[in-house]
């Protein structure tokens, strides 16, 4: 089983150096999208085709949960007709996806930031604004 | 390290994952006092209930009444109609009128207690980040940093305005309403009927809300005409009928008063759905022809009644994004809007140009809301700082930062119908307090860095000029 760690434990190999926001990208509408554009402070930790590929996964997974079409509108009519008590057993779709969007957070922090010395936040956690990047001063020698 | 889990514990950062509590700190010691959820530090003007379950406007508005009156009319026409219909006619009727009934007590209980699709404040980083951007985008001391920003969305130009309470960019369709003290996502209106804000997460119940009251009250018109004229056959006269069951006229008098405003909200909601419109978007105009130019549009509608209808009313069910139920991290002290030391710098460059813009809006804005019969002030700036020269400009901020009228009730389209009779007391009594806060913050100590903590601990007293 992985074992867990708290970054306070690292803290005296890693200390916070600045955060990075990625902003929302609003042209195509009101729905959850990240702007793909690099951001110059990590241009020394990361590989800018990995982060786009990152964040073009969460869009995408954004685009999932907010997807309009015939499976949304019978969970939306359904819901009407039982007067929404049916949340009350069920989750919705977007809470799936949002579920599914963690995890995936979650695997890209262990597998490629973490070693790099970032963290992803989810952006749930900041209102689906931003995304973090919290950018951690690379003190530690045996990270890599 | 590839094998371990990152937990990032840091005392300036909020909102780590709220699954996870103090209890899963290594060196945690069991505090004293319980771990606090939240909504127990909740920024905006919201009462919560059951634990963070329910939320509400601090200020209900009616909605007792509301459901008072639902509740008696539907109750005085279950003891005192039905049986002579059920008699006479049919028993559906009030199966029928049950449906409604429950249809429409279950969505006013949504509305009002549905997080109406707030926006969560901006942290202090993200805070600080926003506005170090728009201080690098405005060039030379004199020229003040931008305070929209403009988008292209679908081809259109859309501007996006900051908001001083929350310290972000509001997202396109966003609103900040100053009764609640909270950005709204898809923002319609403030509805002192239901008590709450209408936006992107309760407008569907909204929207169910009042068609399915229309046909109640109409249902319940209808059969309590049928039951007075079933009674006044035989010879006895309408008159006798009415003296012989007088709970039916309670009933007429409560439902021919208001099915013309229910019926009228209900159609203008229609045409907003329909256009995927808010009432926020109506009012100001901002889609409208003769704004400028031809190209002026609504650039979120799919050009399509049906697909706008399937959007707005059975799209996907967007999650609160307030996390009420979450714990706090137990050595953060919540700071989300406190941090007024970025605000200092960014806000003194604006006076000069902001006085002049605010003046011209707040002209308008006073004008606008009389004719309306406004029963909200303006959006204020929370935490802006409050000396003698920096009121005058964080009236006018405020303005431009939420440069048009204020949001309406309910019934803004219908300013003059009956239903209006109970926000001209809410506007007043409203009125009355932001003047007497205005008066109050006067006379307060220039601004300094060291004093914030000192303006900001009462901070919805936070001077502003009411409009109305």
């Amino acid at each position: 089983m992985a074992e867990t760690h708290s970054l306070q434990d690292l803290r005296q190999q890693a200390a916070i150096a600045s955060k990075v926001f990625i902003q929302r990208d609003y042209t195509s509408g009101t729905i959850c999208k990240f702007q793909t554009k690099f951001p110059t402070e990590l241009e020394a930790r990361i590989e800018k085709q990995q982060f786009e590929e990152t964040i073009q996964t969460l869009n995408n997974l954004y685009a999932e949960a907010e997807k309009l079409g015939g499976k949304s509108y019978l969970e939306g009519c359904l819901a009407c007709l039982t007067a929404y008590t049916i949340f009350l057993c069920m989750e919705t779709h977007y809470e799936k996806v949002l579920k599914k969007i963690a995890k995936y957070i979650q695997e890209q922090n262990e597998k490629v930031y973490a070693p790099l010395g970032l963290l992803l936040t989810d952006p749930i956690e900041r209102g689906l604004r931003v995304v973090e990047i919290t950018i951690f001063e690379d003190r530690s020698i045996g990270s890599r | 390290m590839k094998n371990c889990e990152y937990q990032q514990i840091d005392p300036r950062t909020l909102g780590t994952p709220a699954s996870t509590p103090s209890s899963t700190l290594p060196c945690a010691k069991k505090s004293s006092h319980r771990p606090r959820r939240k909504w127990e530090v909740f920024p905006g003007r919201n009462r919560f209930y059951c634990d963070g379950r329910i939320i509400v406007a601090r200020q209900c508005g009616v909605l007792p009444l509301t459901l008072g009156l639902i509740l008696f009319t539907s109750g005085l026409f279950f003891v005192f109609d039905c049986p002579f219909l059920v008699a006479h006619l049919t028993v559906c009727i009030p199966v029928i009128a049950g449906v409604l009934f429950l249809f429409v007590v279950i969505n006013l209980l949504q509305t009002s207690f549905t997080d109406p699709g707030i926006l969560p404040r901006a942290l202090p980083e993200e805070a600080a980040d926003i506005e170090r951007q728009i201080d690098n985008s405005g060039s030379g001391t004199y020229r003040p940093p931008p305070r929209t920003k403009e988008i292209l969305i679908n081809g259109q130009v859309v501007k996006l305005k900051y908001c001083f309470t929350c310290k972000m960019f509001r997202p396109p369709r966003t609103s900040h309403c100053s009764l609640c003290d909270n950005c709204v996502e898809r923002f319609d209106h403030h509805c002192p009927w239901v008590g709450n804000c209408v936006g992107k997460r309760n407008y569907r119940f909204f929207y169910t809300f009042i068609v399915s009251l229309s046909f109640l009250t109409s249902f319940i018109f209808g059969c309590v005409i049928t039951h007075l004229t079933l009674r006044s056959q035989g010879g006895r006269g309408f008159i006798q009928a009415l003296q012989e069951s007088p709970a039916s006229v309670v009933e007429l008098v409560v439902c021919f008063f208001s099915i013309w405003s229910i019926l009228g909200l209900s159609g203008f909601h229609t045409y907003l759905v329909a256009s995927n419109l808010t009432t926020n978007e109506d009012i100001k105009g901002s889609w409208s022809s003769k704004r400028g130019a031809e190209d002026s549009g609504n650039p979120y509608t799919y050009n399509s009644i049906f697909t706008n209808c399937c959007v707005v009313l059975c799209g996907p069910m967007a999650p609160s994004l307030i996390d009420r139920r979450g714990f706090l991290p137990p050595d953060v002290i919540p700071q989300t809007v406190n941090s007024d030391t970025d605000l200092h710098p960014f806000m003194s460059k604006n006076d000069t140009n902001m006085c002049t813009q605010g003046t011209k809006e707040l002209l308008e804005s006073v004008a606008h809301s009389s004719l309306i019969r406004g029963t909200c002030t303006p959006a204020a700036p929370k935490t802006a700082p409050v000396t003698q020269e920096s009121l005058l400009s964080t009236v006018s901020s405020t303005l431009s930062a939420s440069s048009r009228p204020p949001p309406t009730g309910c019934s803004g389209r219908q300013a003059r119908r009956p239903m209006d009779k109970s926000c001209p007391q809410r506007g007043s009594k409203r009125a009355s307090l932001p003047t007497h806060k205005a008066s109050f913050r006067l006379p307060s100590p220039p601004y300094s860095f060291s004093q914030s903590p000192l303006i900001l601990s009462d901070a919805p007293d936070i001077g502003f000029i009411s409009l109305t």
